[in-house]
């Protein structure tokens, strides 16, 4: 195997970099590699790890139940600052998301094949977080039983809803947003299934993973179907990237409130979203493979790549918080440059100090080559950005609303225990399917790890054939 | 308008609570066993079966109560199968027959003759009156079916002009107060009304033989003539009896009972044009405090540099909503006014030594005021509080006699209470006469001394003696002082019983009930026929019999119709004032004052803006009412000033031990600017314990510093701080404007030059700046304007819209999370520096309306949307409570049920209610809206008269209330109405006008007059106030 030197790229004027596949795999082993994952017992560390994700999820449950029963008071919420934890929540959920609808469509649209060992798990990701970020919503408003007058339906009231609320605007973004999300990766998953239906020993897996396979026999015009609609999946999630994030954003954007009113926020929000997203993408990528042993697939590259990714978005984010304070002061106007110099100086200075910490000062070190080659030291950059993001979406939340035009009315804003009761639940909600995730389908795509193969490329002694492709 | 006595409502009589459930008194056995307590029948001997029967142990009670002994222990292992399945399906069986339950029969019977004027549904003003210490207002109240709901000023009356006080909107809540005792006690048990009067009947007639010479009466000073009557009925069949009175605020109190009966001011504002108030709060305390406030209101309201203005000058230690309009305030100690006032005196040719005043700023004032005086002399006023000492009452009496102006804006009359008396002489005598053992029957009508008196008076010590073997409390509820008496009566609110009363001038009033009763209670009219030997008489008759002979049936039903008995209102004269009794103007007296200022801090004793002497502490709407200016609500504080409480070392929230003489209290601190150095204030009507379940253990009990010497002052206090912390409750957000324009404020001359100051500096974008056209209002277009210049801050128009829209009260706690739920607020900034404040700028702010309502675009089901006549409409059942319309709305005027506020079981609260307003449930945003219900009732009436609604024909319920008339509301498509004309003026601006929200509800801006003698305050805002802490966090 010496031909595959500089990984899957065999270009001239290349440098040389880390492969995306370690050498030494055939399309076999990925397979073998890549399905023990879930086809062998399960590791001890699963069930503690679980346990205590499953022990959150019930704190979520309770929780809302205690949310629906007593009413949004249990909140920290009051008159100036109206949301709060859940509108923070919902943003920094959807904004995690995002990474794997980049990864899996832009980067594929792009044809950046070191996207592949990841994009699996990124979906999934995807997938979770915005159906963490889909409670909120539900659960913020007054009366929930009511939520789904939302909905544009036709009713006995003969009320639509109001189009021109930026609430509207998500409900659509949200939802078309996870169905593709869900498409996409299921439709990704589909030639993986096969394999596992084929190679399962249990029974009940052999019927579940036969079901969901949807009788994939691995024919050539299967292949193609999947191809051309993995294409259109991508093409559909690609404005989603940028859609949806921007329609989060009026939310704020749309508001007349300084801190929130300015056009700024779609680009801003969108490189937040992918810099949260990678974030998390690392944050959870990191432990997972060394606990599973897939160095050999999720490779010190990948973990550059997003590195690369995360300083770049970073650097945009950076460049939003500048703007904002510059046009704050460039405007004149004396509301909008209160809210600056509040955020700086007055009572929630420390939250913005963190935010400038964790956003901007710590993703400076991703300069540095050592840093984004070590995995702990990328780990814990990731763990920053993921604190500050939250922070940010605090800051424009809370420091916007609660001191706003009428100094009699400016108050002060604290997360209660059933604020974090949630907050912390919601994550419990996240880990929970992304541990099941983890041990009942594959969490690297295997069909596609073997297209990264030499042999794929055709560089390789022995070329790919189909047959071998499918099992 | 009929004048019947309403029917009772069936719907009132059904839902109103029954004296069923009985609050067990702490040491009546009664309540389980009847039997118990009473001797035995006759013929009955009590038999024993065992020894442990007679010796009735624990262990023989248990065994006795346990029916089945012996079966008790199987049952405990549990049931077998079959007879779980047997239970459960019984207990199915039955749940499923819940549903099915029995409703209690109910006859809906028609009326056999229709009451002249009533038609369900609509509803009826009645006129009558309310009195605060003896003196009427008059008012209107709405019924709806039988059920008061809304009171108003009665615009013939003169105590109101239409308007009315804080106290008065929140009497409807006292009359429908759960809390409010509901049945006649005897020693904490149940007792008949016969029962009660055969017990009185006998008490009596033992004092019958000694001509009543242990029969006293403690009652509130009274300014009705039939009750006068009465009592000269009484002392008639009782000549040795004595009548006693006591109320813990009233005036002169402590002066002496020659002094009471000395004339009495009466100011009249509209001629002043120089008021000077010396330590009085005299818009919004007092009798007759709501027609000067609208005589007040008049003379402030600039529409034009063509109208005039009067000219206020305000010496206090406390700041106060009069305070709050001042032109020239200075924060002064009471001692340093008196030295003040002689220095006036003497500036003024009234004689006296003139005293040298230290301060600069002092003096500088002294100078421009005297002069301002001189040259108005004949059309000013000065006044004083109750709180003033004979001296310096003597001295405002002078001054105003030397400049001419008794009989133009001061008048003297006899006092209207009848046999006027110095409350304290009175109950510091009757408190002797407890210890000596001298009264044997004590009726306490309506008070509540054991609360309120003096803390060295000792009352409930001297009321707990053996010779007083009958004590009863009249009282709406069981409060400190039923606790000492055997007998509680329950009194009747006055929207419930007949009486009469005299208004601050003189002017009497026929109080006439709106609703039966609620909970049998009976009127101090009825108490005093018992003693009149007349027992059986309702109040009706009493009252009717004391004024048919003098009105004949014509006058009477005109009197009650118009809610005046004509002919007996002032004639205009004035009396002679009268030197001051007690006063003395010797030097040595007056030096007093100087030597007293120097040790120690001074604690001052006010009654409370929002539950005055404690008798409104149950009152959750004025419990829950923001106080002026420290925005507190649900506790007193001690009040410090800035620069006083960085001495002490304490602040805001800090728990202090105020120490007087051997007396101590603790109690919070609250800083506030505009307070004196040195004076600290501490409001009374705090920390009861037996006033109900909103009332009880809020705040701290001044009255227990409260000493028969220091009744408004106490020198020489020691304050220490405890280092414990309280949490306070305010409203308040920030003192600051921040510099952004939002009072917009200019002195009379500034106005003369720039009239359209308001505008100045302000980048409201041009109604063309938009590519759509803009909406046509065809028919009506609502709007309203509220003049800054007459605001005083008083909280009138909260308390009414609460009462109107059905506003809930949401607790202490929920408002130290600003959730409070105000339709209407008054924010009020301060200028100046945070230690001295130059000014108080008062704004209400309640919705709006704006025509590009920044909360209809954003709200996701339509729940807030705009109606063709202008109007920021709100729909309860659509809305799904996302409370982004809140997030987006610059006023912050909108207001969420966090939790469900409304309380939709107490039974007596549902009465309460307007029906024409929705109660809103939990998870509902609300807001201000216009009253809209009232502008749909209009609609109707002028609809089915075939016009159109008449300019002034719909006030909403904070313009109806407004004691200086600063708001008003109407059609602005209509060129000649009254808000059209005053959107006209230079002055009207849009607050926040800048954002292009284009309000409905705009502002005249604040024009003062200020001396031209006197420097201008710098116009900067100060940075000071603190921010963190600012909101509720105390």
């Amino acid at each position: 195997m010496s031909v595959i030197k500089k990984g899957g790229y065999d270009r001239p004027g290349i440098i040389e970099r880390s492969p995306v596949v370690a050498p030494g795999h055939t399309p076999g082993s990925v397979t073998d590699r890549i399905s023990e994952v879930i086809l062998a017992r399960t590791p001890p560390w699963f069930y503690p790890a679980f346990g205590i994700s499953f022990v959150l999820l019930m704190v979520l449950i309770f929780s809302l139940a205690k949310l629906f029963l007593e009413g949004t008071g249990i909140w920290g919420l009051n008159m100036p600052v109206a949301w709060g934890f859940a509108i923070i929540n919902f943003v920094w959920w959807i904004g995690i998301g995002h990474a794997g609808t980049l990864i899996s469509a832009i980067l594929l649209l792009l044809r950046q094949e070191w996207r592949t060992s990841i994009n699996r798990f990124a979906e999934a990701m995807t997938l979770f977080a915005v159906a963490c970020a889909g409670i909120f919503p539900l659960i913020h408003v007054g009366r929930p039983w009511l939520a789904y007058w939302l909905l544009p339906y036709p009713n006995t009231m003969g009320m639509w809803p109001q189009f021109r609320s930026p609430l509207i605007w998500d409900v659509f973004a949200v939802s078309t947003y996870a169905t593709i999300s869900l498409l996409f990766w299921y439709v990704g998953l589909v030639p993986d299934l096969a394999s596992l239906r084929d190679r399962t020993e249990n029974k009940l897996g052999k019927i579940l993973y036969g079901v969901f396979a949807m009788g994939w026999r691995n024919s050539a015009k299967h292949w193609h179907e999947h191809e051309v609609a993995s294409l259109l999946l991508a093409g559909l999630a690609t404005p989603l990237v940028l859609s949806v994030h921007s329609v989060v954003s009026f939310d704020f954007a749309v508001g007349i409130i300084p801190g929130w009113h300015t056009t700024l926020f779609p680009p801003y929000f969108v490189a937040g979203a992918i810099f949260a997203g990678f974030a998390m993408v690392l944050t959870l990528t990191i432990p997972l493979r060394s606990l599973f042993g897939l160095e050999d697939f999720i490779t010190q590259r990948h973990l550059q790549n997003m590195g690369k990714v995360m300083l770049a978005t970073g650097l945009i984010v950076a460049y939003g918080y500048g703007t904002e304070i510059f046009m704050a002061w460039y405007s004149g106007n004396q509301f909008e440059w209160y809210m600056v110099t509040n955020r700086i100086t007055g009572p929630y200075r420390f939250h913005w100090f963190a935010l400038i910490a964790c956003n901007v000062i710590a993703t400076q070190f991703l300069w540095i080559p050592r840093v984004r080659r070590s995995a702990v030291a990328l780990w814990i950059v990731s763990m920053f950005i993921n604190v500050g993001m939250w922070l940010e979406r605090f800051i424009i939340v809370v420091t916007s609303l609660h001191r706003d035009f009428l100094p009699s009315s400016w108050g002060m804003y604290h997360g209660t225990i059933w604020d974090w009761a949630i907050y912390v639940g919601s994550i419990g909600l996240f880990l929970s399917l992304l541990f099941l995730f983890i041990r009942f389908v594959p969490m690297i795509s295997i069909f596609e790890i073997r297209t990264l193969l030499p042999e794929a490329k055709g560089v390789a002694a022995e070329p790919t054939t189909p047959e071998e492709s499918g099992t | 308008m009929s004048e019947k006595q309403t029917k009772p409502d069936p719907a009132a009589v059904e839902g109103s609570p029954e004296p069923d459930r009985v609050e067990a008194h702490p040491d009546s056995p009664a309540q389980d066993d009847p039997g118990r307590g009473k001797s035995p029948r006759p013929g009955t001997r009590k038999y024993w079966r065992s020894l442990e029967e007679l010796a009735d142990t624990e262990a023989f009670q248990e065994k006795v109560t346990r029916e089945f002994p012996r079966l008790a222990v199987p049952m405990a292992e549990g049931v077998d199968r079959r007879r779980f399945l047997q239970l459960m399906g019984a207990s199915l069986a039955l749940g499923g027959m819940t549903a099915c339950t029995k409703q209690p029969l109910e006859r809906i019977v028609p009326y056999v003759r229709q009451p002249e004027h009533l038609v369900p549904g609509e509803p009826l003003r009645f006129a009558t009156a309310g009195t605060l210490g003896g003196y009427a207002t008059g008012l209107l109240v709405e019924s709806h079916d039988g059920r008061p709901t809304k009171i108003e000023g009665n615009p013939e009356h003169p105590a109101s002009l239409g308007g009315t006080d804080l106290f008065t909107q929140a009497e409807i809540l006292n009359l429908y107060d759960p809390d409010r005792s509901r049945a006649i006690t005897n020693l904490g048990r149940i007792e008949t009304w016969d029962g009660f009067v055969s017990a009185l009947t006998t008490a009596l007639a033992a004092q019958q033989g000694k001509g009543g010479s242990g029969l006293r009466i403690l009652a509130p000073p009274s300014s009705s003539p039939t009750l006068a009557d009465q009592r000269r009925a009484v002392q008639e069949r009782f000549p040795e009896f004595r009548w006693y009175q006591w109320e813990p605020v009233a005036d002169r109190m402590g002066r002496g009972r020659e002094a009471a009966e000395e004339p009495v001011a009466r100011f009249d504002l509209e001629p002043a044009d120089v008021v000077v108030c010396l330590d009085h709060d005299l818009l919004t305390q007092g009798p007759g405090h709501v027609r000067y406030a609208k005589q007040f209101g008049r003379r402030r309201k600039v529409l034009s540099e063509r109208d005039s203005m009067n000219r206020l000058y305000v010496l206090e230690p406390t700041p106060t909503s009069t305070g709050s309009q001042a032109d020239h305030r200075l924060a002064m100690s009471p001692a340093e006014i008196e030295r003040f006032t002689a220095a006036l005196g003497a500036e003024l040719g009234v004689g006296g030594r003139h005293p040298r005043l230290e301060n600069e700023k002092h003096r500088r004032l002294l100078r421009a005021l005297a002069e301002d005086l001189r040259s108005h002399a004949g059309r000013s006023l000065v006044t004083t509080g109750r709180q003033a000492s004979p001296e310096l009452a003597e001295r405002v009496r002078a001054i105003n006699e030397t400049l001419g102006n008794v009989g133009s804006t001061i008048f003297y009359q006899d006092p209207v209470i009848v046999d006027p008396t110095d409350p304290l002489a009175d109950l510091r005598e009757l408190t002797e006469e407890l210890r000596a053992g001298r009264v044997e029957v004590l009726l306490i009508l309506g008070v509540n001394p054991i609360y309120d008196a003096p803390a060295d008076l000792e009352l409930a010590d001297a009321l707990q003696n053996d010779q007083t073997w009958f004590r009863l409390h009249h009282g709406m509820r069981a409060d400190e002082t039923s606790e000492y008496c055997h007998w509680h009566v329950p009194a009747t609110h006055f929207l419930e019983s007949w009486s009469d009363a005299r208004a601050f001038d003189g002017t009497v009033s026929i109080q006439q009930p709106l609703i039966e009763p609620l909970h049998g209670g009976r009127s101090t009219h009825q108490i005093l026929a018992l003693l009149q030997g007349r027992p059986g008489r309702t109040g009706y008759e009493i009252v009717r019999e004391r004024w048919l002979d003098r009105l004949g049936e014509e006058g009477w039903r005109r009197a009650l119709h118009d809610g005046v008995v004509p002919g007996t209102g002032p004639d205009g004269r004035s009396a002679p004032g009268g030197t001051v009794s007690g006063a003395d103007l010797s030097e040595a007296r007056s030096a007093l004052g100087e030597a007293s200022s120097g040790e120690g801090l001074t604690l001052l004793l006010r009654p409370d803006p929002t539950v005055w002497d404690g008798r409104f502490a149950n009152n959750g709407w004025l419990q829950e009412c923001p106080k002026p200016l420290s925005k507190l609500t649900w506790d007193n504080a001690l009040i410090v000033s800035p620069r006083t409480a960085r001495e002490l070392g304490v602040d805001t929230g800090d728990v202090v031990e105020v120490g007087a003489g051997e007396r101590q209290i603790e109690a919070p601190v609250w800083v506030q600017p505009g307070q004196v150095d040195g004076c600290v204030t501490l409001h009374l009507g705090y920390g009861r314990t037996a006033a109900g379940r909103v009332g009880d253990g809020v705040g701290v009990d001044a009255y227990r510093l409260r000493t028969t010497e220091n009744l408004w002052r106490i020198p020489g206090v020691t304050v220490e701080p405890t280092g414990d912390r309280y949490p306070l409750a305010s409203t308040r957000g920030h003192w600051n404007m921040e510099n952004r324009g939002l009072v917009r404020e200019a002195s009379w001359e500034e106005f003369q030059e720039h009239p359209h100051f308001a505008h100045e500096g302000s980048h409201a974008p041009s109604e063309e700046m938009t590519l759509y056209d803009a909406w046509e209002y065809d028919g009506y277009a609502w709007g309203m304007a509220i003049n800054l210049s007459a605001c005083t801050g008083c909280n009138a128009c909260l308390v009414a819209c609460v009462s109107e829209n059905n506003i809930p009260v949401v607790g202490k706690d929920q408002v130290r999370k600003q959730r409070e739920m105000h339709w209407i607020r008054i924010d009020q900034y301060l200028s100046g520096s945070y230690e001295e404040p130059d000014g108080v700028l008062n704004q209400p702010v309640p919705c709006m309306h704006c025509e590009n309502a920044p909360c209809e675009l954003v709200c996701p089901v339509a729940a807030t949307v705009h109606s063709d006549e202008g109007l920021n409409d709100m729909i309860y059942n659509r809305c799904v409570g996302t409370r982004y319309c809140s997030n987006n709305c610059p006023y912050k005027v909108r207001r969420f049920n966090f939790f469900l506020y409304q309380d939709w079981e107490t039974p007596s609260l549902k009465l309460m209610r307007n029906p024409d307003v929705t109660v809103r449930s939990r998870g509902v945003m609300e807001k201000c809206t216009y009253c809209v219900q009232r502008i749909s009732r209009a609609r109707i009436d002028a609809e089915s008269e075939g016009r159109t609604i008449r300019d002034g024909e719909i006030r909403t319920a904070c313009q109806q209330a407004c004691p200086t008339e600063a708001i008003v509301f109407g059609d602005i498509n209509d060129e000649d109405s009254e808000v059209s004309r005053w959107k006209a003026a230079p002055t009207n601006y849009g607050l926040l006008a800048e954002t292009n929200t284009r309000p409905r509800t705009t502002y005249l801006a604040r024009v003062t007059n200020r001396n031209p003698e006197l420097p201008s305050p710098k116009r900067e805002s100060s940075h000071q106030g603190s921010s963190e802490t600012d909101h509720g966090q105390g």
